[in-house]
């Protein structure tokens, strides 16, 4: 008897009974309906199943070729960071009540899920000083993408503000985003000392019909936006939504966006206990004030509290989308339905060990990394580092113009050494020359960073 | 009939207490390496004062979690027969292989020498799906079905401008569609037209023919449909579509039922979706994440979002190429969700090319087991086509039952939980009324199957001798209904508003 | 305590077992009882009573005495307080009026009718849409957009409506010519609105749903309609409460809902215009017609129109004629009538045709 397959219970002898009892000949017989002219006659060319041994060697064997960042040193960043994550994280959010569960539609029997999505959404909350968030979008593109569309359905605006120095991932995310009810993208230029946001260009654009305005906080090349508050006002004032973009790595140091202005924030939750998985899954960070305006037309899966009817006892459920966001503006509607839920989950879990003091620690330790590396770097002749006169979180731009080397042979050196650099800029951004976007977390140990100094002094000197 | 009751665990105000009702001041679950000194140079007015999040020990973080999951139910707790959602086993050796570090801490934008691996496996996953769907090439960049969806959307527009054809302002979706599919038309900012279903529960060719002219985008469809049909007509829909110079676009969620039998490449769709958190097997964690990988036929190849992973074959090397003049651009960053994508490319290599046909032969069986020994049952009756086989699900419709007794699909489904199975998709698709829609797929033992035929029926008994047994349900399960109603009257969405609403 | 109200005409429905249409005027009436007819409308106002029994909600029931409602609602198992007097085995449409505006008075949430069209028409013309109607459907007779599918699920929006709430939309309220009616032809008139509570739909819009509301569909529509409008073109706006909906979205507060309107360049040309009118005003000019289903029926055009006649159908040409329609009414009429008393045009308009459904939403629909 030929043994069945591990996924496939009903084996040969079984299917003939069950095929006998409804009454059908063969298998074949319940594909009749498929017109012969379609019908594939060949077996599809892909390899011949393989045992579990096999196929964990063949996998292993092609990811092999990878060089993680465990094996190598690296400073990259730029949308996904690397960052520790406990061990429990990663064991909870992989039991199998959680990852082979879906979408909670019987509330009564999924209160793990729906629980913890509401945690998830709290302390998103906490961290971003707003007081709705949903259970996740796809990543901070899109969280962008989402944004902008809302700010057009709450405000009947058709313009959106965005800086020139936006992240181009987000931007070109974006560009796609805005093209179904093709409202028009306006970007603000920069201060070329201070990468600040030019505030009286800013003040130019917003006449009328201004939908949002957006800044990153940090800035997608490292530096802190100071003139939040300011930007805050004249969005305000032009009766534009304020759209805040962060690493929320960088709340439990920072200030909450919503404790400056912000209507709508959002980022990529990744580092919160998700690993950077060469760019996916990520988790997509999207909250609002409790205006009924803004609430109704968020878009996603949002959870309620709530109790039996008796009144008693607290549960949790998805919270119907409303009315509001099937009327009228079918122009900027959302369509997400599955979402990064797990990663959500991953990203309570994480916030919950961490708590209040161990982000700020957190903050402080990528913070003090990364000052102590710009400060180690910008001594080395050659090297401008930052490029920028402003304070940083955890990320800086460095420029090599005056060592007469380009980013990428700089950055080819240092992968002679096992060191990866970071990512080249001048094809998004000529007009800064030379300059790479360096990343640094508490991942990275003062050992590293002085490796990582010694060796581009050797290179550049 | 084995008895089945959920965890329970009990706080004050309802199960286990929210993690901001735990822990204490200075108790904490994270250790952090000793820090450096250094100064931040942080301007004053941006640096937080106060946050509040729980704080609690690492025991507690785990104990709270844990309970948590042991209040939910997973494919691995027992059968899950959502429609359309295709909730199959998923391989524990993906989740092995996908937590490697060679899989998991490898950044996007290193060297490409550096991630020869992931571009690799990427590739060839690429060329499976491919193959399977019958399609030229496949994009992975889209995170969810209907991601995928509004990929495919934005693809059929840059077709159409390409070819200086702006006339074509409409998307056609029949009236059994999946809900995304006119969502992520309007997204990208279509008109949707909606064609009925005739008496077989297929598309209507005549009210098709009348949708179908020269404003017409594409038509997106799903075959088998949302009623488990198969569309016996595509090629004549597909014809009606082109003719007027329309794409066609396939909705892959139910791919299950035609893996390895026919491919909607061949049935003449030139843009296609998967959905690898169904088909695949990838785990549906919650509600993701997931991956909506996009297919195309060669006209529409040079609009696939960047990058695109190319070979070259000389030097074996995979790399990213960024020089596609005639892209729409991105769908969201980077490359795709590589971690979900490592464990579909490992569940194609564990079943193969025959293992994946036996995936739809025993996916379709099951469904037609359990429409046959349904069929025939009081309360219960097919709305469409009771002659002919479905395919990888089936819809039933419980308005007999609801005529008799009062009580319909809803509390029906309630009522299943008890038994310890998760009830069936309800109330979808809308062109049925009391719909249960069944997808049983091929993992589901014989015996389970027969347990939960067996439930429904004496479900259907219940609710004439004792209705009330229904409409109380589910009472095995860690908490009973919930007033949903109220959740989204007033709706308290965070810690804080909870506190607020408290005040 | 939420309080019901309960209507029963006793004789509606009694005709159609015996083969009579309708019941309306003394004679028919004997001449119903003379062939043995029973009547028939108790016994599904029972039925719709039940389900409220069953769903164990708390509620005064008021109604009037003996067959217009105690009787049913003792079957049904339920305490009723009785208010009113009527000389039984000889109810009219005064004791029906009566009622009504005494519940009213009495402050009634809704009023479950179990009757006809005829009943309702005397419904509205003592509360219009002042007081939530519903009917509970009896048989023959039932033109008007006012009815459940059936009694027991009268009896289900009823009892939603009480315990969580429904809302409510305006429905068609149909007066039948009854010589036409006896001679085998239709010809219905639209009479008024009553406000009818409703359970929304279920969309297709996410897999849980989101649900769609009547008055935010036809705002949808509306701006849809408002965006297609182009200037120096006049357009006639057939009766009913959607394309009401268009004139509002243009700021025209003053449109007829039982009429027709001219529109032109997003301003009320005529109001409540004849076919004289509607004629002399398209002469030479480029028209549209927007017509909206009316009634249980789904008639896009009907006999009871005198309005739009087949001369100006012909004048507007058929591919000039715009329908809009929520998907409520699709719901409730999932195929559209024509019946302009001209077979050649009616059969121009037969097939399938493209509905106006939402913003940049259409759907095609059968016309019979």
């Amino acid at each position: 008897m030929p043994m069945g397959h591990p996924y496939i219970p009903n084996v040969r002898e079984i299917q003939t009974q069950m095929l006998r009892e409804i009454g059908a000949a063969s298998i074949d017989e319940l594909f009749a309906d498929i017109p012969s002219k379609i019908r594939l006659r060949r077996k599809l060319k892909l390899p011949n199943a393989m045992s579990e041994l096999d196929v964990k060697r063949h996998v292993q064997t092609i990811l092999a070729k990878n060089k993680p960042f465990t094996q190598m040193l690296s400073f990259l960043g730029g949308g996904v960071w690397p960052h520790h994550v406990p061990a429990h994280v990663r064991d909870l959010v992989r039991r199998s009540e959680f990852l082979t569960s879906y979408t909670p539609y019987q509330p009564e029997v999924s209160q793990g899920m729906l629980q913890s999505f509401f945690e998830y959404q709290s302390m998103i909350c906490e961290l971003t000083g707003m007081d709705a968030a949903n259970a996740s979008m796809y990543d901070w593109a899109t969280s962008l993408g989402e944004a902008a569309l809302m700010c057009a359905r709450v405000t009947d605006g058709r313009k959106f503000i965005v800086p020139t120095l936006i992240s181009p991932e987000r931007f070109n995310t974006l560009q796609n985003y805005v093209s179904g009810p093709s409202l028009e993208l306006v970007k603000i230029g920069y201060d070329r000392q201070t990468g600040q946001l030019d505030l009286s260009q800013l003040r130019k654009e917003l006449g009328q019909g201004i939908a949002g305005v957006y800044v990153e906080n940090p800035s997608y090349l490292g530096f802190l936006e100071t003139q939040v508050d300011e930007i805050a006002k004249a969005a305000h004032e032009a009766g534009a939504l304020f759209v805040v973009g962060v690493n929320p790595i960088s709340l439990g140091l920072l200030k909450a966006p919503g404790d400056y202005g912000a209507d709508i924030v959002i980022g990529e939750g990744q580092p919160l206990g998700n690993p950077m998985s060469f760019g996916g899954p990520l988790l997509g960070i999207f909250a609002c004030r409790d205006d009924a305006k803004l609430v109704r037309q968020m878009p996603g899966r949002l959870v309620g509290m709530t109790t039996t009817p008796d009144g008693k006892t607290r549960g949790y459920a998805m919270v119907l989308q409303t009315r509001e966001q099937h009327i009228r503006r079918e122009r900027a509607t959302s369509s997400i339905c599955s979402n990064e839920a797990l990663c959500a989950v991953a990203a309570a879990i994480y916030l919950a060990s961490l708590g209040p003091r161990g982000l700020r620690e957190l903050g402080e330790a990528c913070a003090a990394n990364a000052n102590y590396a710009m400060r180690k770097l910008r001594a080395i002749k050659g090297l401008k580092v930052p490029i920028f006169n402003a304070p940083h979180f955890n990320e800086f731009t460095l420029n090599c113009d005056e060592t007469g080397m380009s980013v990428a042979k700089l950055n080819a050196e240092l992968l002679n050494q096992s060191i990866h650099g970071g990512k080249p800029l001048r094809d998004k951004f000529p007009e800064l020359g030379e300059t790479s976007l360096m990343c640094v977390t508490e991942f990275h140990t003062k050992e590293d960073i002085d490796h990582l100094v010694n060796a581009l002094a050797e290179i550049v000197g | 009939m084995t008895s089945y009751r959920q965890a329970r665990w009990v706080g004050e105000d309802g199960l286990e207490p929210l993690v901001f009702e735990l822990g204490k001041p200075g108790r904490t679950g994270y250790t952090l390496p000793p820090k450096l000194h250094e100064q931040l140079n942080l301007p004053k007015h941006l640096i937080r004062e106060k946050l509040e999040l729980p704080e609690l020990s690492e025991i507690e973080v785990v104990r709270h979690y844990t309970r948590l999951s042991q209040m939910n139910y997973g494919i691995d707790s027992g059968i899950y027969p959502l429609g359309s959602c295709t909730m199959k086993y998923n391989p524990k050796i993906c989740e092995e292989l996908a937590s490697l570090d060679t899989a998991a801490h490898i950044h996007p934008y290193q060297s490409e020498e550096t991630i020869q691996g992931a571009l690799e496996l990427m590739y060839k996953l690429e060329r499976c799906l491919a193959e399977i769907a019958g399609v030229d090439r496949v994009c992975l960049h889209p995170s969810a079905g209907a991601h995928g969806e509004f990929t495919a959307m934005l693809l059929t527009r840059a077709y159409h401008k390409f070819r200086g054809d702006g006339v074509r302002t409409q998307v056609i979706v029949p009236d059994s569609a999946h809900g995304t599919n006119p969502a992520s038309a309007a997204m990208a900012g279509y008109e949707v037209v909606t064609v009925p279903s005739d008496a077989r529960g297929r598309v209507d060719l005549k009210a098709l023919e009348t949708a179908a002219s020269e404003r017409t985008a594409a038509l997106m469809l799903t075959n088998p449909n949302t009623l488990g049909l198969f569309e016996d007509k595509i090629l004549k829909i597909a014809k009606i579509i082109h003719d007027v110079g329309g794409l066609l676009f396939y909705d892959g969620a139910n791919l299950n039922g035609i893996l390895g039998k026919a491919r909607p490449g061949d049935m003449g769709f030139d843009i296609v979706h998967f959905n690898l958190h169904k088909t695949f097997s990838t785990p549906h964690g919650g509600g993701g994440p997931g991956a909506g990988p996009v297919g195309v036929k060669d006209e529409l190849e040079k609009f696939l979002p960047v990058p695109v992973i190319e070979h070259e074959e000389k030097r074996k090397f995979y790399y990213l190429n960024y020089d596609r003049p005639h892209s729409i651009g991105k769908v969201k960053a980077f490359y795709g969700n590589f971690g979900v994508l490592v464990k579909a490319y490992t569940y194609i290599l564990l079943m193969g090319a025959s293992g994946l046909r036996e995936v739809s032969e025993a996916a379709v069986l099951n469904a037609n087991y359990i429409m046959r020994k349904l069929l025939g049952t009081k309360g219960y009756e097919l709305k469409f086509d009771a002659g002919g086989p479905c395919k990888h699900e089936v819809v039933f419709s419980a308005e007999p039952l609801k005529r008799e007794t009062g009580v319909g699909a809803r509390d029906v489904s309630k009522r299943l939980l008890d038994y310890g199975m998760h009830a069936p998709t309800y109330y979808f698709p809308p062109i049925v009324s009391e719909a249960l829609m069944i997808e049983p797929t091929e993992c589901e033992p014989r015996e389970e199957l027969d347990r939960f035929v067996g439930a429904l029926k004496n479900i259907a008994e219940e609710a004439r001798s004792n209705p009330e047994k229904l409409r109380s349900a589910p009472t095995a399960t860690a908490i009973g209904r919930l007033d949903e109603v109220k959740a989204s009257r007033e709706p308290i969405l965070s810690w804080k508003m909870y506190r607020k609403h408290r005040a | 305590m939420r309080k019901l109200g309960l209507i029963v005409n006793p004789i509606a429905g009694m005709g159609g077992r015996v083969g009579l249409k309708g019941t309306d005027g003394l004679e028919i009436l004997a001449k119903a009882r003379e062939l043995g007819a029973e009547p028939v409308s108790p016994a599904r106002a029972v039925e719709a009573l039940q389900v409220l029994k069953r769903s164990n909600l708390k509620f005064d029931l008021i109604t009037y005495p003996s067959e217009m409602g105690e009787e049913a609602a003792r079957e049904a198992g339920l305490k009723a307080r009785v208010i009113g007097k009527i000389k039984p085995r000889d109810t009219t449409a005064e004791d029906t009026k009566r009622a009504v505006k005494e519940m009213r008075e009495l402050g009634v949430d809704l009023i479950l009718i179990a009757g006809g069209d005829g009943t309702f028409s005397d419904a509205i013309d003592i509360v219009g849409t002042g007081v939530p109607l519903l009917g509970i459907p009896t048989g023959v007779k039932m033109h008007s957009a006012v009815f459940a599918n059936t009694p027991q699920g009268a009896g289900g929006v009823a009892a939603r409506f009480l315990s969580e709430g429904l809302p409510l939309r305006e429905a068609e309220v149909m007066d039948i010519d009854e010589e036409a009616y006896r001679e085998n032809r239709l010809s219905a008139k639209l009479k008024g609105y009553a406000r009818v509570p409703y359970e929304p739909l279920m969309l297709q819009s996410t897999k849980e749903g989101s649900t769609s509301y009547e008055l935010e569909d036809q705002k949808a529509i509306a701006r849809e309609v408002a965006e297609l409008m182009k200037e120096g073109r006049i357009y006639v706006l057939g009766p009913g409460t959607t394309t009401r909906a268009v004139a509002e979205e243009m700021g025209i507060h003053n449109s007829t809902l039982l009429g027709v309107d001219l529109i032109l360049s997003r301003k009320l040309l005529a109001r409540d215009v004849n076919e004289e009118q509607i004629l002399r005003a398209i002469e030479g000019k480029p028209v549209v017609m927007v017509l909206s289903p009316i009634g249980r029926q789904g008639f896009i055009l009907g006999r009871g129109n005198q309005q739009i006649s087949p001369n100006i159908i012909r004048k507007v040409g058929k591919e000039n004629v715009w329908i809009i329609a929520t998907p409520h009414k699709l719901e409730l009429t999932p195929i559209l009538k024509v019946d302009t008393g001209d077979v050649r045009l009616d059969d121009e308009f037969r097939g399938y045709v493209r509905v106006i459904t939402g913003y940049r939403q259409t759907r095609i629909v059968m016309v019979s």
